[in-house]
């Protein structure tokens, strides 16, 4: 049994640490899949700093994510908010319009979305990457559900004291639903970290390119010259931080993912 | 005041899906590369998609893609969570090694299992030879191509599976086991009547995840074999993307992707109905 679960666990560790020293070998090294390299040099990481603006597209992907789950969680909790703990007419249709986008597959609104960046002149702008990711369905979903898990004597105890509604929301309410903020983050960032398509279409200039999207270009495009070990190199750069990310909140990782059963 | 605080949702609902879907509509009689003016073309779009066989071809290759990545999916998620079940040690090092890959972005494992296909110097290839069996053209063999970018697809996502199949098997009381025994059950037996209905509702939730995840596919025929060779990998949606962002035939593209979203929402609908059935 162990030894079963142990070859498992090295399918899908030892990729990885492959690919990590791949990265780091002279080119006419790599292809063999020994385990202790002989000669590591920095030279594939250098030639790739030298083709490609790898360390401002980490920045860009950085703004980016931070901004649209910033957005997600101020949005998202403002209308979960609204729909469990306060009546109005027409609430129902909004809750239904919600889990009706989250089942609305991408492909419908794609191209309308495109066309709707050139006519606002977002292409190339981070206007295009992060407005149209500002709100998420899901996000308004889960704050939905923990609203509604919050005694209304609290909510009422604080309108008592003259606390407007955002103060409510943003003072007294997020203070108890902190894990709920921790997966609503952790799968709004990662699925803004690891979007490709998007930026492929509305960002053309590489001083915006997102991280995935500048990686992904030099891997298909001609400027790596076919050299493996500084594509992997740009590669290894861009997990990197998921990575060691990974390695510290491990265990809230899985819990949110599996909670709401979204890929990465 | 609580419109107040549904407006920046519901202005955005309005800009990014409701009009857009609207437009949609309104783009599938035009032909439009965007920079001349929209031409009405009537029914043009439909007519040219039920004759578009590279379209039907990209259809068929992403149904090709489900249904090798869905049960092998299920199938070794099941598996890895059914050993993690038996109360081992090291189970938390197990489960973050099996997750380690979905929270990886898929152009990293795409560019890393590109190379694990290498015909000559992969890292597959490499251990089929080592054990005396000829190589095999993973992404070279337009036979065996979809087939190769299923398996990295599984690899990459079955992490997430393995941990919902482990929490459906911890919800089954011990007991039912225990007394499973005092009957003198066999495994299969106790896997069939007891195991078996109570995963049934991850089943159907890792079904329709991955189906419409599935059909999203992308990134990895379009890093990996760019839709070849002779289109076997060309996915719908990369298709699509090709029509709109390189051909830029606007019209043409949006007729698809809204064709292409209905069948999305058929085959999901159908799922759910056959599963709910059973």
């Amino acid at each position: 049994m162990y030894f079963l679960l142990a070859v498992a666990a090295l399918t899908f560790l030892y990729p990885f640490y492959w690919m990590i020293i791949a990265s780091l070998l002279p080119e006419s090294q790599i292809g063999g899949f020994g385990i202790i390299p002989t000669e590591l040099t920095f030279s594939n990481y250098l030639t790739m700093f030298s083709k490609i603006p790898i360390f401002r597209s980490l920045l860009n992907s950085s703004i980016v994510a931070v901004f649209s789950t910033t957005g997600i969680l101020v949005f998202g909790s403002m209308v979960g908010y609204a729909l469990a703990k306060m009546t109005f007419k027409g609430r129902d249709l909004v809750f239904f319009i919600v889990i009706f986008t989250m089942t609305l597959p991408f492909q419908i609104t794609l191209i309308p979305n495109y066309i709707l960046m050139v006519k606002f002149g977002w292409v190339d702008s981070f206007a295009a990457l992060i407005i149209p990711a500002l709100n998420s369905a899901f996000a308004i979903i889960m704050f939905r559900q923990v609203f509604q898990s919050i005694p209304n004597d609290l909510i009422s105890a604080a309108r008592m004291d003259g606390c407007s509604e955002p103060r409510i929301i943003f003072q007294i309410l997020w203070p108890n639903i902190i894990p709920t903020i921790i997966t609503v983050s952790i799968i709004t960032f990662m699925t803004s970290w690891n979007d490709v398509l998007w930026p492929l279409i509305v960002i053309r200039d590489e001083q915006l390119m997102t991280m995935p999207q500048l990686v992904t270009l030099f891997a298909v495009g001609g400027r790596s010259d076919a050299q493996l070990g500084v594509k992997l190199a740009s590669a290894v750069l861009l997990a990197l931080p998921v990575i060691v990310t990974y390695l510290i909140f491990q265990k809230h990782f899985i819990s949110s993912m599996a909670s709401s059963g979204i890929k990465g | 005041m609580p419109y107040l605080l549904a407006s920046p949702y519901l202005l955005h609902l309005i800009l990014f899906i409701a009009f857009p879907i609207v437009f949609s509509v309104l783009l599938t009689f035009h032909k439009w590369n965007i920079i001349s003016p929209m031409e009405y073309i009537g029914a043009d779009n439909f007519i040219r998609l039920f004759h578009d066989r590279l379209f039907w071809k990209a259809i068929m290759n992403t149904l090709v893609f489900l249904v090798i990545h869905i049960p092998l999916q299920i199938i070794v998620a099941l598996a890895l969570a059914y050993f993690l079940n038996q109360k081992l040690f090291f189970l938390g090092f197990f489960r973050a090694a099996f997750f380690l890959p979905v929270i990886i972005s898929g152009v990293v494992v795409t560019m890393l299992w590109q190379q694990l296909y290498s015909f000559d110097t992969g890292l597959l290839n490499g251990m089929l030879t080592s054990v005396g069996l000829p190589r095999v053209a993973w992404l070279t063999n337009s036979k065996i191509a979809m087939v190769s970018i299923a398996i990295m697809a599984t690899w990459k996502n079955v992490g997430l599976y393995v941990i919902l199949f482990l929490v459906g098997l911890q919800s089954v009381p011990r007991r039912y086991y225990e007394a499973a025994d005092v009957e003198g059950a066999s495994s299969w037996q106790k896997f069939k009547y007891i195991t078996l209905p109570a995963i049934n509702p991850t089943i159907f939730m890792v079904t329709i995840l991955s189906t419409i995840g599935g059909f999203g596919l992308f990134i990895e025929p379009y890093i990996m074999t760019g839709g070849g060779p002779l289109n076997s990998t060309l996915s719908a949606m990369l298709y699509i993307y090709k029509q709109a962002f390189e051909y830029y035939h606007m019209g043409y593209a949006a007729t698809l992707g809204l064709f292409f979203a209905a069948i999305i929402m058929l085959v999901v609908v159908i799922q759910k109905y056959t599963i709910e059935k059973e």
